[in-house]
Parts: C-alpha cells; structure tokens; sequence
C-alpha cells in the first residue's frame, strides 16, 4: 500500500478513536449519577409519606415516626445562613464591582475565591471555636454561622458578575440624569441586575442546605422540636449521616427518604435556579 | 421660606464638601458601606486562620512539627501524630485525581470539540447535577451500594488477579481505602471536568479552524487545542485536588476510619477532615480538642495553598488567551 495512504488512514482511525473514547468517558461519568439517583429515589420513596414530614422521629428500637424537627431544623439553619450570608455576600459583589478596581479589590477577590475552596468541615471548626465554645453549648447559631460563611463566596462572585453584564450605558444614562452614584448603582444597576443576583443567593443557599460536616459539631442535632436560635438543633443532613451509620435497618430505610427530601429541596432551590438564569439570558 | 431651605441646604453642601472633599455625601457612605463588607470578607479569612491558631496553641507548643511527622495517633495517650492521617490524605486524594482527571479531560473534550450544541447543554447539565448531590449522599451511597459491591466483586477479583502486588493484599472489608478513592473519583470528576471544558471552549476557534484548513484530523486539532488549555487544566486539577484534600462526610462514611500507614487498598485509612468529623465531638481533652483544631488548622493552610495556586493558572491561562 502507498506509505502516505497508510499514513492518512491511520491518521483518521487514531482520530476517531480518541474522540469515541471521549464519548465513552463521557458515559462512565454519567453511571455514578444513574445510580446515585436510581438508589435515592427507589429506596427513599417507600418511607416517603405525609408522616415523614410532619411526625417526628421515634425512639430508638420503635420503627417508623418523621422528621418534620430535621426539616424545620435544616430551613432554619439556611434561613440563620442566609441573614449573614446574603448582605455581606451582595455587598461585597456589589463594592467588588462597583468600587474594586484597585489593590484592595484584587485582594478581596482572591480571599472570596480562597474561601470558596476551604473545606467546609474547617469552617465548621471556626464556628465551633468562635460561637460554641464562648457559649459554652451546641446551638443552631453557630451552624447557622458556618453555614453563612460558606454562602458568603458563591453569593459574592454571582453579584460581582452579574452587576457586570449591566450595559454601561444604562449606569451613565443614570449619571446623565443628574441622580447621584448611589441611587444608580441600586435603583438602576442592582435593580437589573437583581434576578441574577437572587440565583446566586438560591445557588448559595442550596448549597448550604446540604453541607453536613459544618453541623456535626456546631448545630449538632436535636431528637426533639426546637426552633430555638441558641439551642442544639436537627438537620436533614446531619440525620442522613446518624441514621447511615446506625444499625438499625429502619433508621438505614428513613436516611434514603431523607436523603430524597433533601436532593428534592435542593433541586427545587437549583431549578428556580435555572429558570430564573435562562430567561436572564434571553433577554441579554 | 423655598429660597431659604435651598439656601441651608447649600450651607449644608459646601460644609459636606470641605470634610469629604469634592464627592457626593450619599455615595461616600454608599461606598464605605461597602467597603465595609469587603473588610469584613478580608478579615474573616484572617480571622479563620487566627481563630484556628490560637484553638491549637497548646497543641502546636506541644507537639510543634513533629505533629506532622509523628506516626502515632493515640487520644488515651494523649500523643498526636499526624503523619498517617496525612498519609491517608495524601494518597486517597492523588489516587482519585489519577483516576478523575483522564476522564474528566476525556469529557471536556466531548463537550467542547465534539458533541453537537443541542448535546452539550443538557449534558452539562447532568455533570453539574453530579457535583451538586450533597456529600452525606454520596456517603450514603458508598455505604449501602458501593462497599458492598467492592467487598463482593472488586476486592475479591483484584486479589485474585493483581494480589502479587502489595496494593491489592488483606482482606476485603469494603471499608477502605479502595472505596474511598472511589467515591471521591466520582465527586471531584465534575468540578474538574466542567472547569476544563470552559477552558477548553475559551481557545480562540481560530485555532481550530487553521489545524482543520492545513489538514488536520479532529483529534489533532484538538491536541492543538489541549496544547494552549494545559495550563489551564492543571490549573482545574488542582481546583479537584483541593476539593478532595477537604472532602469529608462520604470519605469518613466509607473509608473504614483508622489511622494506618498501609499501602493495601484494601485496608482502612483515616483522613484529615474524617478524623475531624468523626472526633471532635468525642475529644474530651483540652489537649484532643487542640491537636483536632491543628489538623484543621493543616487543612486550611494546604487548602489555601492549593486554590491559590490554582487559582493564579486559571488566571494566567485567561490573561494569555485574553478573555479577560
């Protein structure tokens, strides 16, 4: 055979194989996510009835009973979060965006993305040191605390990005009017730039609602009702990790419906998510 | 009565003026407000790391570097030798990036060179999906799904087939290393790969076009393309480095939780963040409580190190392309 026709046909073959194996890693990728949701929803569904949200739990070698204390325990926790973690996190986008041109912007810039890599058990440990031993007990605070200072980077890029796809020329048709740069910039530029800023908050606070290392040993856990800010307090996520060690196979039963309880209210967080940011763009 | 508020409200103005200087009042605050913030940000992480010293003070005068190269963790002895957990660390997270990052590129190389627009959306959908499962259900998981089916089909087939190599020996508890390496492989896969692929998408198509204009086959051009983005993929690796030096709850759920230095796969390791998770809440010592804050105080350094420097690739990478 022609050594150039060679040549280019095993060209062509080593092509289309590197490019079918990037189609097959693609596949491998998705098996873990299959199966991930196959287990959580088929074995999380059967416990999945009204009593699961509103009973709660039983004690230990009774089956059965809810989690409606996790549930209202993990909505107050994103919600302790979300008082902390939505101002300093917009606030810092906006001075980012708006004022952070200089030295002391760059700095900022890389801390929140320093931050944003931080593993969250460590926050957990700063919460424990600076709310849980000064308190001298668990409480909801402190893990709501962790929780806020883990929205903190995810809310403050999504804020300096999208004050940055407001046209200029909207801001300098503000200036132009004679209103000053304060009521530009939150009148005009954060009013536009709001739906986006609000994914960023939603994103940030799903994220939140599923981090359970922080928790463990800030917000502990509570096998009773407590919506009290300074005491221990339940969250889904902190009962997925108890009930999955126990030996118990009821509890084992009731962490996979709480497991899909959780991926449903995070999914639901994450999809406003997506709708909001698709028609964001449309309209770009 | 108007001339005369006009008038004080002047007055008040050119009294403003002379203390700010030239700018508006409401703008002054506005922007110290938010510098407010941003020092907040910035003392916070200074805060973290300070916090985290000071909780480990009497552990560090202690024990000082040999923390890090001392084998033993015995909390009954109240010696704290941090070395197999950083073993444990070490190998558990470079394992899962040996395993992640071909199959991260490989995806990044499918979403960005090759499938079709209305592919790639809802593809990058689903890989985002993975990295926002939370990581107790990941654990979750590991510990009903995945162990179970190491302990009966992977373990027993490596052994049989690789166990003259020292990684593949012991008994097959599922438990372990092997597991952990696993599901980690599985969580820091998408960080990595929807990182890559953006850098991927970021080379000028010009780049491309002129490999497919003189000839070239897709892969060569996309070879072309993985030339420019190295940079930038190392950059994303390290990102998923430091996701897996932090990751903890599905890593204390599944990998068996001791402090070992054993290069068997199958046998039990503990963690830095697993070791926190798992004993913090039992450390009864103050002098416990303080080696648990030193290690947390290890991981913040590395973790930081870590982004930093990943960081500044994915920024070099941006500048040299110029889509910054």
């Amino acid at each position: 055979m022609n050594p150039s026709k060679f040549f280019h046909i095993k060209r062509k073959v080593t092509s289309v194989i590197m490019m079918s194996l990037s189609l097959v890693a693609t596949l491998i990728a998705l098996v873990p996510l299959v199966f991930i949701f196959y287990y959580t929803i088929s074995k999380g569904i059967s416990y999945l009835n009204i009593d699961f949200f509103i009973a709660m739990p039983k004690p230990v070698g009774e089956t059965g009973g809810g989690m409606a204390n996790a549930i209202a325990g993990t909505l107050l926790l994103i919600g302790i979060g979300g008082v902390i973690g939505i101002p300093v996190g917009v606030m810092t986008g906006t001075y980012l965006s708006e004022f952070g041109n200089n030295k002391f912007g760059s700095v900022v810039r890389f801390l929140t993305d320093v931050l944003s890599g931080v593993p969250s058990i460590v926050v957990g440990v700063v919460a424990y040191t600076l709310v849980v031993i000064p308190m001298k007990h668990f409480s909801a605070l402190a893990g709501g605390i962790a929780l806020g200072i883990l929205m903190i980077p995810t809310i403050t890029r999504t804020t300096e990005e999208m004050i940055k796809l407001v046209p200029h020329s909207l801001r300098e048709a503000g200036l132009a009017l004679g209103i000053p740069k304060w009521k530009t910039t939150i009148l005009i530029v954060l009013k536009t730039a709001w739906k986006g800023i609000a994914t960023g908050i939603l994103l940030g606070l799903s994220r939140a609602a599923g981090e359970t290392a922080p928790l463990l040993f800030t917000a502990l856990g509570n096998r009773f009702w407590s919506t009290k800010v300074g005491q221990p307090i339940a969250s889904l996520s902190v009962y997925i990790y108890d009930y999955a060690k126990a030996p118990f196979e009821d509890w084992n039963q009731q962490a996979w419906t709480a497991a899909l309880v959780l991926m449903l209210m995070i999914s639901i967080l994450s999809l406003t998510f997506r709708i909001v940011t698709r028609s964001k763009y449309k309209t770009k | 009565m108007q001339a005369n508020t006009k008038q004080t409200e002047h007055k008040r103005n050119i009294f403003l003026k002379k203390i700010f200087g030239s700018q508006n009042f409401g703008d002054l605050i506005f922007e110290r407000l938010t510098l407010l913030f941003a020092v907040f940000v910035f003392l916070l992480v200074i805060l973290m790391g300070y916090e985290m010293y000071i909780g480990s003070k009497i552990s560090i005068e202690k024990f000082g570097w040999s923390f890090l190269t001392n084998s033993v963790w015995d909390p009954v002895q109240e010696i704290y030798g941090a070395l197999p957990i950083i073993y444990g660390t070490v190998v558990s997270s470079f394992l899962a990036l040996i395993l992640s990052v071909p199959l991260s590129i490989g995806i990044a190389i499918f979403l960005s060179e090759l499938s079709p627009g209305w592919l790639e959306k809802p593809l990058s959908f689903l890989v985002e999906l993975l990295a926002g499962i939370p990581s107790v259900v990941y654990g979750l998981w590991g510990i009903f799904v995945l162990v179970p089916w190491i302990r009966n089909d992977v373990e027993p087939f490596l052994s049989e087939r690789l166990g003259f190599l020292p990684f593949f020996r012991g008994a097959p508890y599922g438990f372990g290393m092997l597991a952990a390496v696993l599901i980690l492989s599985i969580m820091v896969l998408p960080i990595v790969a929807s990182i890559s692929r953006d850098i991927l998408k970021s080379v000028p198509q010009s780049q491309r076009e002129a490999a497919l204009a003189l000839g070239a086959t897709r892969w060569q051009s996309t070879k072309i393309v993985l030339k420019d983005a190295r940079s930038g993929i190392f950059g994303a690796t390290m990102l998923g480095l430091g996701r897996a030096v932090g990751e903890t709850m599905a890593v204390t759920m599944v990998i068996g939780n001791r402090a070992l230095i054993s290069p068997s796969l199958f046998d039990p390791a503990y963690t830095m963040a697993s070791v926190i998770a798992n004993e913090f809440s039992e450390a009864t010592s103050d002098m416990y409580l303080s080696a648990l804050i030193q290690l947390a105080l290890v991981l913040f350094v590395i973790t930081i190190f870590i982004n930093a420097f990943a960081k500044l690739l994915v920024w070099s990478m941006e500048r040299k392309l110029g889509t910054r």
